[in-house]
């Protein structure tokens, strides 16, 4: 043997005992320090926020951050592939009921169309109409003479589903409806887009797009707080049997007053 | 030692095929089931995904899939062949030196910057110049054509270098224009080849996600014009399987099946293609 | 009325300049639309800080870290494999039904999309063998996607040594594997090389699959059992959520640059190794 090959044959050697190594590490599960969150990807800045707060002062856990969406949240925490669950849904589904919930915040939907147009308001059954297609003009809403793109969650998320629940009331959402999978890219899209109409967590709204006041009563805080602003949800976060010390101190952290604080000045609805 | 290294080996070489064959089982474990139920027809034809309601027809994705393919060629095809021939036969040996590479580069940018400019650039100038959302078919198109663009001309090179010299000096000697060769005698001649690009760009076409998902808004209708929104089989696994549990996890897989044999099929009739050298 | 041949002639060549000046253009325009956005935003703590804030604030640094940290996995894995496959191909073996078939399965696997190998690696790594949401997740499935790459491109080298280094160095009395070491890789060098670069630009624009198997955590990843996202995950989420279009045009600036730098460099290497190999 000579010196080349016998090098080329440690590399492969050695890379088999990597992978295999690698392979049989994987079933104990890397850290016992870390936490992960998966699941609402309307909770998953806020999540991701808080965790970066927590990080600070407890520089031993790692804290992973997934969206993923409601579903996967429930599913994840089910399956155990994270600690804990998020889930932004107004009922949890049956399956749900072998995790232990709790809400952690509140969040309020607002329906946003580009700051350019020109309606400020809808009322009830305005907001059914435009969303299930059967006003598909501005003008017929008294604004510019253009047809009303409608940009909505994609099939399966909490918002949309709390949407349909809430506004829709049984109507099917317009054939024509664009989909963007998070509220994020519904803000963005909005924003890009002077004909389009949405929704998104009140939490997001900003300068780009314009909040309407629905029924009258205009989208914030304060009014989702007092009842009168309807279009709101709660947010889980679901957890299966008795956590572990980091995970209940963790969650412990997102219920303290100190962390419902950062919620509340980011956007959200303290739970308590 | 020779014979355990050959044994070595020949495990490394068959792990394409187990990885394929791990794939091919797990797509279809996991997709097979619904599709059952629900009917292959149904799944094929209907008309309506309404994964809550338990309705999954993907012929709008299928339509969707195979609109924005066939603009990215029809848009993509005739510039890249044009910019092989360019390089290939009419520009300066020096300038061809630096622009193949060039072109090649176009395919190691991230399909979501492509993605994300076509909103940023393209989807505002067609909202406001031809109507409709922006985010279209014809939007998704131009952004996919760019894509492939390399794929094509980078293989239609390589077509066109294997032409036997000989063709083209013999068509020049007669008098023949360099237009009229290349038009009469070399491309005819490396017609396979650049068949086999076209397919391979075809495959990335169809197989792109990212980008597509960001440029086409994604609307679970049958499109009636190339202004029209529109959502293709990869997107639909993309966008939903975050949220998707149950039955409506299953249609995503069985979705991902239908790209499966569709690319399979591809690549089946570009390898033919491509063998049957002239 | 015919158009005479020398006009046709002038049309085409026009045209065609035309047809590339525009492939050219549009290269020209991604390229410089993504640095002029982005690069008077890249800083040294832009590269050196942690995400904070969702992206808003902070630096890419744990995207950079996750970024060769998943390559690594990936091409680590896929590099020797697939060039080991090569070697079997071109060297070991006759051409057959087994050949055949192997290069069925490559050919198929090069064409399956990319979202598919996400649901596969999500499935199988991240689910089944409970690896989670994690680098060793995203890595596997990367590295299954780049495979068919790096196994042509290095059987394609291979194959075009010529014949007569292999007859000598047998002749010699080398046996098969001190041929291939000794005679046919060194002569294969550059083309196997720019499979595994090939394989490494792949890895690094990936989103779907990444997103997938890898999540998007923005922490910095402690073990490859950690989740992680890469520079590109990292653009497609400021982007699209419209978190910050700054650090998103800055994240997709030193993407396009890694992007470039690697590919300049594997150009001027295949280069310098063609030239040295003739001199010689």
């Amino acid at each position: 043997m000579n010196r080349i090959s016998m090098k080329a044959l440690a590399v492969f050697v050695s890379c088999g005992f990597v992978f295999a190594a690698l392979a049989s590490n994987g079933c104990s599960r890397a850290s016992a320090n870390s936490i992960t969150l998966a699941g609402s990807t309307a909770f998953q800045p806020f999540a991701e926020k808080l965790a970066e707060r927590y990080g600070e002062t407890h520089k031993d856990v790692q804290i992973n951050v997934q969206g993923g969406g409601s579903a996967v949240g429930i599913q994840s925490a089910l399956s155990g592939a994270a600690q804990i669950g998020m889930a932004d849904l107004l009922e949890l589904p049956p399956e749900a009921a072998a995790l232990k919930s709790t809400v952690v915040a509140r969040d309020g939907i607002a329906i946003v169309v580009n700051p350019v147009n020109s309606i400020k308001a809808l009322t009830i059954d305005q907001a059914r109409d435009v969303f299930s297609g059967k006003v598909a003009n501005w003008k017929d809403l008294g604004g510019s003479d253009s047809p009303i793109h409608v940009i909505s969650r994609e099939e399966g998320s909490g918002t949309r589903r709390s949407f349909d629940k809430l506004v829709l009331v049984g109507a099917k959402l317009a054939p024509s409806a664009l989909f963007q999978n998070s509220t994020g890219t519904v803000r963005q899209a909005v924003a890009s887009d002077p004909t389009a109409i949405g929704y998104v967590s009140i939490g997001l709204v900003n300068d780009k797009v314009k909040a309407l006041t629905y029924n009258g009563v205009p989208a914030n805080d304060t009014n989702v707080k007092n009842g009168s602003y309807p279009l709101a949800r709660p947010i889980f976060l679901l957890t299966k049997g008795e956590p572990s010390p980091q995970t209940k101190a963790f969650l412990d952290y997102m219920l303290s007053d100190e962390a419902q604080k950062t919620l509340e000045k980011e956007g959200l609805i303290a739970a308590k | 030692m020779d014979r355990f290294i050959s044994k070595l080996l020949f495990i490394a070489a068959c792990s394409s095929i187990a990885i394929l064959a791990l794939i091919a089982l797990f797509i279809f474990k996991e997709g097979v089931p619904i599709i059952i139920r629900s009917g292959l027809g149904h799944f094929l034809f209907g008309r309506i995904w309404s994964p809550l309601e338990g309705q999954f027809g993907i012929l709008p994705f299928i339509i969707g899939s195979l609109w924005v393919t066939a603009g990215a060629l029809i848009l993509g095809v005739p510039l890249g062949v044009a910019c092989a021939v360019f390089l290939a036969e009419f520009a300066p040996a020096r300038l061809a030196a630096v622009l193949k590479p060039a072109i090649e580069l176009l395919a190691g940018i991230p399909s979501v910057v492509y993605g994300f400019l076509g909103v940023m650039w393209l989807a505002p100038i067609i909202r406001v110049h031809l109507g409709g959302p922006g985010l279209s078919i014809l939007a998704a198109s131009c952004v996919l054509a760019i894509m492939i663009l390399p794929t094509i001309v980078g293989v239609s090179i390589d077509a066109i270098h294997a032409v036997p010299r000989s063709y083209k000096e013999g068509s020049l000697a007669l008098g023949a224009t360099e237009w009229q060769t290349a038009w009469r005698v070399i491309l005819p001649a490396a017609r396979s080849g650049i068949l086999a690009g076209v397919i391979l760009g075809m495959g990335r076409a169809v197989g792109e996600t990212m980008a597509v998902i960001m440029i086409s808004g994604n609307a679970t209708q049958i499109p009636h014009s190339i202004l029209d929104s529109v959502r293709t089989l990869t997107a639909n696994i993309a966008i939903e399987m975050g949220y998707a549990v149950g039955d409506h996890r299953e249609a995503l897989f069985a979705t991902g099946i239908v790209l499966f044999f569709f690319i399979m099929a591809l690549n089946t009739v570009a390898l033919r293609v491509a063998r049957r050298r002239f | 009325m015919r158009i005479p041949p020398s006009i046709t002639q002038k049309i085409a060549k026009i045209s065609l300049t035309l047809a590339c000046a525009s492939a050219v253009a549009a290269l020209v325009f991604v390229i410089g639309f993504v640095l002029v956005g982005g690069l008077k935003h890249v800083t040294w703590a832009f590269l050196t800080e942690p995400i904070l804030d969702m992206g808003r604030a902070g630096g890419i640094l744990p995207a950079i870290v996750g970024t060769i940290l998943m390559v690594f996995v990936a091409i680590g894995i896929a590099a020797p494999l697939g060039i080991a496959s090569a070697i079997y191909l071109a060297e070991y073996t006759q051409e057959g039904k087994v050949t055949q078939t192997i290069r069925f399965g490559i050919n198929c696997l090069a064409g399956v999309p990319s979202i598919i190998f996400g649901l596969f690696g999500f499935i199988l790594f991240v689910v089944m063998l409970g690896f989670g949401w994690s680098i060793i997740s995203g890595g596997l499935s990367l590295a299954a996607m780049v495979l068919p790459t790096i196994i042509r491109t290095a059987e394609e080298a291979m194959r075009a040594v010529p014949r007569n280094y292999r007859d000598v160095a047998a002749s010699l009395g080398a046996t098969r594997w001190q041929v291939v070491t000794r005679a046919v890789l060194p002569y294969a060098l550059p083309g196997v090389l720019t499979g595994v670069i090939l394989g490494i630009g792949r890895s690094i624009e990936e989103t779907a699959v990444v997103i997938f198997t890898a999540g998007s955590a923005v922490q910095m990843p402690r073990s490859l059992f950690d989740s992680a996202r890469t520079m590109s995950v990292h653009f497609y989420i400021l982007a699209r959520e419209g978190i910050s279009n700054d650090n998103a045009y800055a994240t997709a600036a030193v993407l396009i640059c890694t992007i470039l730098v690697i590919n300049i460099t594997a150009y001027t290497m295949m280069h310098r190794l063609m030239r040295g190999r003739r001199a010689a």
